[in-house]
């Protein structure tokens, strides 16, 4: 028997049993437990035993066994919610430096905290406008070419798939296939605009909740060659409004009758459009395509579900599996599978290409969301490691009220309630920042001007007060603990609590923590400052200054080339199909001369006689194009060495290559010249170096214009008003090709931004959390360091004995940052991106000491401020 | 009212008090229900009805004697009161009234 009584039950769980058990029921459950546990120790072993009474303690968390809060308690708690905040009030009041750094600095990183709270409101607020939202689902495909494993997902599916699903599958709603492509020059009468849209089944008003202001939605997109259209568009074609039964022409070909009117589109759908065609116009003018309904054709159309309340979605996804496994032999080496995706995922979801709209990621949500943590963090230590630090002077209050009879809880409850004061007071300050910020950021990428709005709602303010408390809470744990923990007849006695000095360690350790974020948030932003400059300098292997691309956009140029070139500021003029170095591409396929079997896609582009020259690419050998009129045939290309190199052209030497013939696109052409490499896809990749030129098509899509002006302001808005008169319909599109650079590196330059002014932040929060401990120990070694000045200390040693354990504290943290961030770049980030810079010394160092600079300062004001102070007006006070 | 009614497997703890007499108490009726289900009776299921039997007025309880293997608590004794008697009663009448409306025939045909 006594044997088995040494085996005892889990204490903690029996003790959390008492916790929250009622006292008329412990007894009995007590019992109980400890009977089985008894029992079970001898049937299944101690450790099972002890497993089962863990989990019977929590089973018995019940409603009727939970303890009820007593009413006298919260009275009392009640009442003394004023004595607290008018201590807390007063506390606040004695020591206002102390208190401005913890408001200023929680207010500094709560502002970050509520642009996060917005964004992820406004992306949580995506798409709920449908009635079903939580019923719709897409179909994502994946596309498996010769059994090459990859695990990129696309938005899209074949339309072959839909109709499958629309067809043969049970167990869905409805089903509504969309495609992309109807969208152009719209026209009616005399109005032309332009307008996007999509081509969409008769389902597509069932699935989504799009309601018509006017029209049939049943019936709307059932037949060919009819439209509906937004009434935003309607009112910019019709002015009149009455849109219903109109006939529009898209692009000068196709007339469509509009049967409807929709509402505009709310902001936060991820589809948007002006207006949409039935899909039924596509089986009519693709009558004869037979690509149009392959299998692997999968890139241009999307499929939405609707499902019924209770889907059974393993079962739906099995007969998409039956599905791709029986049309997978109607394509070679390919092998396509699908799965569903609910909307609600989509606007914060996986990065999948071929996404219908734009859409956030959940990677720019999650590394915002560890920056912001970080930052919140470092501004709660600060609440933290002052308040303990304050602990002396408290401690006597707390001592007090413990003797009139405080329990612990009354204390916690106390402190924290005084954390939440504070956070609550920051608040109002990180909401004023947060409105000045916001613009700011929302124009540090275009794309997130177009998917957040970060407008308050009152939803959004209870957001904010909840998150406040819970801030509060969490920096004022902390020292709530650690004063509801002191001893009342100690701190009486007058005997000075010591333990502040035991918690010295772990104060040091939220420093060394706090300067280490502070310091790899800065190194991290002058890397990618330096990596962005790099990219932007790039040598591209030809010259794009003071080069003006216009966007055609199906103009014919002859005009245009004409007016402009009379123009004094305008040098040159060129035509190509496409600019390089901006992140698009245009491919063709090129079969090898020496090796008929061997063929490969290269990268192309079309250009006129003046391009080479224009663009300043160096000819090794041949000569540019001459001028060809548009009825004859071509027959010559120029190519860079890495096409002789990919297909071993002439040896690789490029004057023994002209001349040659080679087979592109089915055509037979001569190579003409040879031209050093350049970099055809933008600056951060290195695909796609094999590049062939060839001589522009009847209609070119860009002119290239070489100016030279000071004031290139006033050239844009004379070439925009020649434009004008040539095309009234679209809207001018002439960009800097330096311009154009930037802009492919637009992610990289908000990121940095955003890094950058984190690390403003996580810089501003440490150093005020360095000043108040600096002001707190050196005033409280005031009475030493005038006692060491009498004994005849000079005022250097003195300043070397305050601030030797400061900089001891930065120099390790400097330890720790520098490697990390170095091997974090260094290792994972850089590696990712093509053609990067190397790290080198400046970046890394450069941000050490301008945040030691900082410290420095702080420091050494605080520390000379008390070595020159007089010991005799010191020493006096006492 | 809700508390009248006497749900199957209350039914079955408050006949295992009754029928347990001097030894019912929550161990002693899970492990009585056990032997008599044959189907595996859970602690907490059986703690929870105890309770609500006793906040209906079906069952009333005392402390009894604590013992070693209960860690030196008391055990608590349920015994049956006279408004429980006449709940189970009652739905034994209704059982017997189903039953005696059943033709033999159409029981012996299945």
């Amino acid at each position: 028997m006594k044997e088995h009584n040494e085996i005892r039950p889990p204490q903690w769980a029996a003790r959390l049993l008492s916790w929250y058990c009622k006292p008329e029921l412990l007894e009995d459950l007590q019992g109980d437990l400890n009977e089985y546990f008894q029992r079970n120790i001898k049937s299944k072993g101690t450790r099972k035993a002890k497993f089962i009474y863990v989990i019977d303690v929590l089973k018995f968390f019940r409603l009727y066994t939970i303890r009820k809060p007593e009413f006298i308690n919260l009275l009392i708690n009640w009442i003394m919610i004023g004595s607290y905040i008018k201590t807390s009030g007063r506390s606040l009041v004695r020591n206002k430096l102390f208190s401005i750094i913890n408001i200023f600095g929680l207010a500094l990183s709560m502002s970050v905290g509520l642009i996060l709270i917005g964004m992820m409101s406004d992306i949580y607020s995506y798409d709920k406008f449908h009635v079903n939202h939580d019923r719709i689902y897409r179909v994502l495909s994946h596309h498996v070419y010769l059994n090459q494993e990859n695990d990129n997902w696309f938005a899209t599916t074949s339309l072959k798939a839909g109709k499958a699903i629309q067809e043969s599958f049970t167990g869905f709603e409805a089903a509504t296939l969309i495609r992309r492509g109807f969208e152009g020059d719209v026209k009616h009468s005399e109005t032309t605009v332009r307008l996007g849209g999509f081509f969409v089944d008769n389902n597509f008003l069932k699935v989504f909740t799009f309601p018509l202001v006017e029209g049939n939605s049943t019936t709307a997109l059932q037949e060919p060659f009819t439209a509906v259209i937004t009434e935003s568009a309607a009112l910019k074609l019709f002015a009149d409004k009455k849109a219903l039964g109109k006939t529009i022409i898209l692009n000068n070909d196709k007339a469509y009758t509009i049967t409807g009117v929709l509402k505009d589109i709310p902001k936060f759908s991820h589809i948007h459009f002006d207006m949409l065609g039935s899909l039924s116009t596509r089986e009519v003018t693709e009558k004869e395509n037979k690509n149009e309904l392959a299998w692997d054709n999968m890139w241009n159309s999307w499929t939405y579900l609707l499902m019924p309340e209770k889907a059974n979605l393993t079962n739906f996804k099995e007969k998409l599996d039956q599905l791709s496994a029986k049309e997978d032999s109607t394509v070679k080496h390919t092998h396509i599978e699908l799965k569903l995706q609910p909307i609600d995922d989509i606007m914060g979801g996986e990065g999948l290409s071929n996404q219908i709209g734009m859409t956030m990621g959940k990677y720019v949500i999650l590394s915002f969301l560890g920056l912001t943590f970080v930052v919140i963090l470092s501004a709660c230590f600060n609440y933290t490691n002052l308040s303990i630090a304050r602990a002396l002077r408290r401690s006597k209050e707390v001592g007090i009220r413990k003797v009139i009879g405080a329990l612990k809880g009354n204390v916690l409850s106390q402190f924290v309630a005084e954390a939440v004061i504070v956070s609550l007071l920051s608040l109002t300050m990180a909401v004023v920042i947060f409105i000045l910020i916001k613009p700011h950021f929302l124009i540090l990428n275009p794309d997130l001007q177009e998917l957040l709005t970060l407008n308050l709602s009152p939803m959004l303010i209870a957001y904010f007060i909840l998150f406040a408390i819970i801030i509060g809470t969490a920096a004022g744990i902390f020292p709530a603990l650690y004063f509801s923990k002191i001893n009342a007849v100690q701190v009486l006695k007058g005997n000075p609590s010591i333990q502040s000095l035991g918690k010295l360690t772990s104060r040091k350790t939220l420093v060394v923590f706090q300067y280490c974020i502070s310091l790899m948030l800065i190194t991290s932003t002058l890397i990618m400052y330096k990596q962005y400059h790099h990219f932007l300098d790039f040598d591209l292997g030809y010259n794009t200054k003071d080069i003006l691309n216009i966007n055609l956009q199906g103009n014919n140029p002859d005009g245009l080339m004409k007016e402009l070139s009379e123009l004094p500021e305008v040098k040159f003029i060129s035509q190509s199909n496409m600019v390089p170095s901006t992140g698009s591409y245009w491919g063709v396929n090129m079969n090898n001369p020496n090796n008929p079997q061997d063929s490969a896609g290269v990268a192309m582009n079309r250009i006129d006689e003046n391009y080479l020259q224009l663009h300043q690419h160096q000819l090794l050998a041949g000569r540019t194009f001459n001028f060809k009129p548009k009825d004859v045939d071509e027959t010559e290309v120029i190519v860079n060495e890495q096409v002789l190199k990919r297909f071993e052209i002439s040896d690789r030497i490029p004057d023994k290559a002209i001349g040659q013939e080679v087979k592109i696109d089915g055509k037979r052409l001569s190579i003409i010249g040879v031209i050093k490499d350049f970099q055809y896809s933008r600056a951060n990749n290195k695909s796609r170096n094999e590049v062939v030129l060839r001589y522009i098509e009847a209609k070119p899509d860009f002119l290239n214009v070489k100016f030279s002006t000071k004031d290139f302001q006033a050239l844009n808005e004379k070439i925009k008003s020649i434009w004008k008169q040539y095309d009234s319909i679209h809207p001018y599109q002439g960009k800097l090709y330096e311009d154009q650079l930037k802009e492919g590196f637009r992610g990289l330059d908000a990121s940095m931004k955003v890094a950058g002014f984190i690390a403003f932040l996580a810089i501003v929060i440490a150093s005020l959390g360095m000043l108040g401990m600096v002001v707190f120990t050196t005033e409280t070694r005031m009475k030493e360091v005038s006692i060491r000045k009498v004994l005849g200390a000079s005022e250097g040693k003195l300043l070397y004995l305050l601030s030797k354990g400061f900089f001891t504290l930065l120099a390790i943290a400097a330890l720790i940052a520098m490697p990390v961030t170095y091997l974090f770049f260094d290792r994972i980030m850089l590696p990712m991106l093509a053609n990067h810079a190397p790290i080198a010394v400046n970046e890394m160092s450069l941000g050490v000491l301008a945040v030691l600079a900082i410290a420095l300062i702080v420091i050494g004001v605080q520390t000379i401020k008390i070595a020159r102070s007089n010991p005799a007006t010191v020493l006096k006070a006492e | 009212m809700k508390g009248t009614n006497l749900g199957e497997f209350e039914e079955l703890v408050l006949l295992t008090i009754a029928a347990l007499v001097n030894e019912a108490y929550s161990v002693g009726i899970c492990d009585e229900l056990e032997r008599q289900t044959k189907r595996s009776v859970k602690l907490g299921v059986v703690h929870s009805v105890l309770n609500r039997l006793e906040e209906k007025g079906l069952a009333k309880s005392k402390l009894g004697e604590a013992t070693q293997t209960r860690g030196g608590k008391r055990k608590r004794y349920y015994s049956i009161t006279s408004a429980g008697k006449a709940a189970l009663l009652r739905s034994k009448e209704v059982r017997d009234q189903l039953w005696n409306m059943i033709p033999e025939l159409s029981l012996k045909r299945i």
